[in-house]
């Protein structure tokens, strides 16, 4: 427990102290940030033993309700957007999630998979009104009601996000810790046995789904306002299996291990931009299976020693 | 309109069978899904359309062309299927789903970057063996012999002949009593390594092939391969996961439903085949043509 | 019918040509312990499968406490009162005994907060009490995948007692125990069915353990309840002795 707060507070303290060092990382560190939001969605599903490779639907469509509200001066307030738009997410999380937890293992990943395919392409092909595959801009709104700079702009929401990113860990730390939380795992341990103690695992998974929902939603909608363009790309699966890759890189013992693994994913796309242009993708893919078969737990297992996260997995 | 439509689908239809069916198999012994089916399908056309050019270039005959197709979509098979098994896939059996998912799902990102560094990004486009099969008309509309007769033949033909390996041949039988009951299939001292291995490599091949004969009816970019696995994955799971004959059905439904919808509303065309792999999923989830088996504790 | 806790009338169970329920019938009265004994893989354990609603019976009902309970899930009938312990334990194996316990309780009282920890849970006495009772209680830490069968399947049983259940269905609770603790583990269980007014029905294959804990016996054969009496009539009967007992034995 004392482990994860350490490793914890060592990836705030190397945040907080980052942009300040140097100011050309922050839009980076926020997507990192974003993208480590959404993986934390996916971890939470993992602990059910569930892995979803749609939840790109939920980054985009909270980033997509950014960018119509921005658009239609319905709001151009960033603190009246973020939450909007990630309750839009949940929302919509709240309606796919009433079948959806009635599926297990393939089925559960396959039928995100679809859904969030469906929505890919309606992006995609409602052109008059999405943009089509050109995606749409996103005005940079007021913060506060202040008017800012590109730069001061950027700033400001990268230590938003991070504040936003700590609350989030802090309570997926505590629920995961939690009686559901709990009963969440026994749905990939024994969901035979979690029926017979009377519950109902599809109720525990639904509010994992709508949590997942909510962290991607979040994700989606900062990544909107910093990066200032949305998408269909956002939706896509390959960007939804990206998520489920960054849980795996950083680990799924500890929840700071997503963000880790999102740290760790943009400086490999950062490094291999450069270095290696046309392979970045493969670069990622090896490091993948390397993790898979090396270093099981992630680089969050890797810091706090793999014995000592397994047990954490457990505890 | 509407018969145009059927053809197309017909066409269509045939192509995606060749990728799921290939899927549904591998899944079906192997109990992977696997993300990287539509690279092997990706690839196999680059490596068809690839040898078709060079032969062009040799000055060969254009029917050359179709056997070309064959051995490409073998060596594809063979040389990166078996690859991937051997290497990869072997170590992760009976490992959580989601191993075996995030490991394809890695496999497919190498590939589909390998495939940029070997066929490059530009467009590539070898359509002389459909050209060379001309026209045929049906009523009244003229149409490419390759997609409405050659395409549908061969995947009839693959239907045909997976049938008749499962049911006829002792190796297409043991990897059926692989399919049903692993343990007990192993107990009757099949080699189930030898039958992974087999299985993917036929796998591969037929994912291969239809890339082979889809490389000259459209231009190969990059991509094309991850957007044919989601498809494949609506064919097989509409068709429930490891039937053979369900994939030739409900890879025609999703054609034809698709071209009906170039046809009559062309913003929903890439929609169709995911809202009926999502409507069967909720209403049957094992699959249209998957009973139910009873469950064991 | 007033008298009875649980009816079973009639379950039919047909699959793949077997025939695994045959008019399968018993009637339980509230605070009897009944054994249920019978040759291997005969289907008894199908018969609490079709009891619980894991399986639905072709044909045929089952009441409890006067409620049609036989299309019910099994989450229901668990909620309704009816526990439930395994052949093979059903554990929730990557956690701790302590988190396996605490997690029955908290479905029992319905506590779900996200902010309470598990292990902080207010009910953590009465856990630490039942562990008493399956004498376990120095377990409690241990990752329940490290332990051998034995205390797996008391863990089990104590999942179920969590739950207060009006009636309980063991299946072979003492196998895996070894023969010298067996006595002292029903010992303190029945004490603890009878401070709680529990009606159990277990399986049991210790003929020992029937005599000496079971106040009626029903005899499973041919996918029904084909005799049923007191101990002593039952374990002394010709048909149970050949049967029954010489194929444990």
């Amino acid at each position: 427990m004392s482990r994860q707060y350490l490793i914890g507070a060592g990836l705030l303290i190397a945040l907080v102290a980052f942009p300040l060092l140097s100011p050309w990382s922050t839009v980076i560190l926020t997507v990192a940030l974003c993208e480590g939001l959404a993986a934390l969605g996916i971890l939470v599903l993992l602990r059910a033993g569930q892995v979803s490779f749609g939840h790109g639907l939920y980054f985009a469509f909270s980033a997509y309700v950014v960018a119509f509200m921005a658009a239609a001066h319905l709001g151009h307030e960033v603190l009246l957007l973020v939450p909007i738009a990630t309750a839009a997410s949940g929302l919509v999380a709240a309606l796919v999630g009433l079948f959806i937890v009635r599926y297990r293992a393939i089925f559960f990943g396959m039928l995100n998979l679809a859904i969030s395919m469906v929505f890919f392409s309606l992006l995609e092909k409602l052109f008059s009104i999405t943009g089509g595959a050109d995606g749409k801009r996103v005005p940079r709104p007021t913060l506060l009601g202040m008017t800012l700079e590109r730069e001061s702009f950027e700033f400001w929401m990268f230590y938003i996000t991070l504040a936003l990113a700590v609350v989030a860990a802090l309570f997926v730390a505590r629920y995961l810790a939690s009686s559901g939380g709990k009963a969440l795992e026994a749905i990939k341990s024994n969901e035979t046995r979690l029926e017979y103690l009377g519950v109902s695992s599809r109720k525990v998974l639904y509010g994992a789904y709508l949590l997942s929902g909510l962290l991607a939603g979040l994700g989606g909608a900062i990544i909107a306002l910093v990066s200032g363009h949305v998408t269909p790309e956002l939706a896509y699966w390959v960007r939804s299996g990206e998520f489920v890759f960054i849980a795996i890189l950083g680990g799924v013992g500890g929840v700071a291990g997503p963000f880790l693994g999102a740290l760790m994913f943009q400086i490999i796309r950062g490094y291999a931009a450069v270095y290696a242009p046309e392979t970045w993708h493969a670069v990622l893919g090896i490091m993948l299976l390397v993790i898979i078969f090396f270093a099981p737990s992630g680089l969050y297992g890797l810091i706090a020693g793999r014995r000592r996260a397994s047990g954490e997995a457990a505890r | 309109m509407i018969l145009l439509a059927a053809l197309d689908g017909l066409a269509y239809g045939s192509l995606i069978f060749l990728v799921a069916v290939g899927l549904s198999l591998i899944f079906g012994v192997l109990g992977v899904l696997n993300v990287a089916h539509g690279s092997f399908y990706a690839i196999g056309a680059y490596v068809a359309a690839s040898a078709v050019l060079a032969a062009a270039g040799m000055g060969l005959p254009t029917w050359l062309a179709f056997p070309l197709f064959l051995v490409s979509a073998v060596l594809v098979g063979v040389v990166v299927g078996g690859t991937v098994e051997a290497l990869l896939l072997r170590r992760i059996y009976g490992k959580e789903e989601v191993l075996q998912l995030l490991v394809t799902f890695a496999v497919f990102m190498i590939l589909e970057d390998a495939q940029k560094v070997v066929f490059g990004t530009q467009p590539l486009f070898a359509n002389a063996p459909m050209n060379w099969l001309g026209t045929v008309e049906v009523f009244g509309i003229f149409y490419t012999s390759y997609q409405l007769i050659l395409i549908p033949l061969v995947a009839l033909v693959v239907l045909l002949g997976l049938r008749w390996f499962l049911r006829r041949t002792r190796f297409g039988r043991a990897i059926v009593a692989v399919t049903q009951d692993r343990e007990a299939a192993m107990a009757m001292g099949i080699d189930a390594t030898r039958i992974y291995l087999f299985t993917f490599i036929i796998g591969a091949s037929l994912a291969a092939l239809g890339g082979a004969l889809s490389s000259a009816t459209t231009s190969l970019t990059p991509g094309i391969g991850s957007g044919m696995i989601v498809l494949s994955f609506a064919v097989a799971a509409t068709a429930g996961l490891g039937r053979i004959e369900g994939a030739a059905v409900a890879a025609l439904m999703i054609g034809l439903g698709r071209s009906a919808a170039v046809y009559f509303a062309p913003e929903f065309d890439v929609l169709i085949p995911y809202l009926i792999m999502v409507a069967v999923l909720l209403i049957k989830p094992e699959g249209l043509f998957t009973t139910v088996q009873t469950r064991k504790v | 019918m007033s008298g009875f806790i649980l009816e079973a009338r009639d379950l039919e169970l047909r699959f793949g040509g077997v025939q695994a329920a045959n008019g399968a019938s018993l009637q339980v009265r509230a605070n009897e312990r009944i054994a249920i004994i019978g040759p291997n893989g005969a289907g008894k354990t199908t018969f609490i499968n079709l009891c619980t609603g894991y399986i639905k019976p072709q044909s045929g009902t089952v009441i409890f406490a006067g409620q049609d309970i036989t299309a019910l899930s099994p989450r229901a009938i668990t909620r309704l009162g009816i526990g439930r312990s395994f052949q093979i334990p059903q554990l929730f194996l990557e956690n701790t005994v302590i988190e396996n316990l605490l997690l029955a309780l908290s479905a029992r009282e319905g506590s779900w907060s996200p902010f309470l920890k598990l292990t902080r849970h207010p009910k953590i006495d009465e856990m630490w009490a039942l562990l008493e009772i399956v004498g376990l209680k120095d377990t409690g830490h241990r990752i329940v995948r490290e332990l051998p069968e034995g205390m797996r399947k008391l863990i089990d049983i104590a999942l179920a007692l969590a739950l207060e259940p009006k009636l309980i269905f063991m299946d072979e609770p003492t196998s895996g125990v070894s023969s010298h603790e067996k006595f002292q583990v029903m010992d303190t269980l029945t004490r603890a069915l009878d401070a709680r007014s529990t009606t159990a029905i277990f399986v049991e294959h210790d003929m020992d353990v029937v005599a000496r804990y079971a106040n009626r016996v029903a005899v499973w054969s041919g996918g029904r309840i084909a005799l049923e009496g007191s101990p002593e009539e039952i374990l002394s009967h010709p048909d149970v002795r050949e049967s029954v007992i010489g194929e444990v034995v």
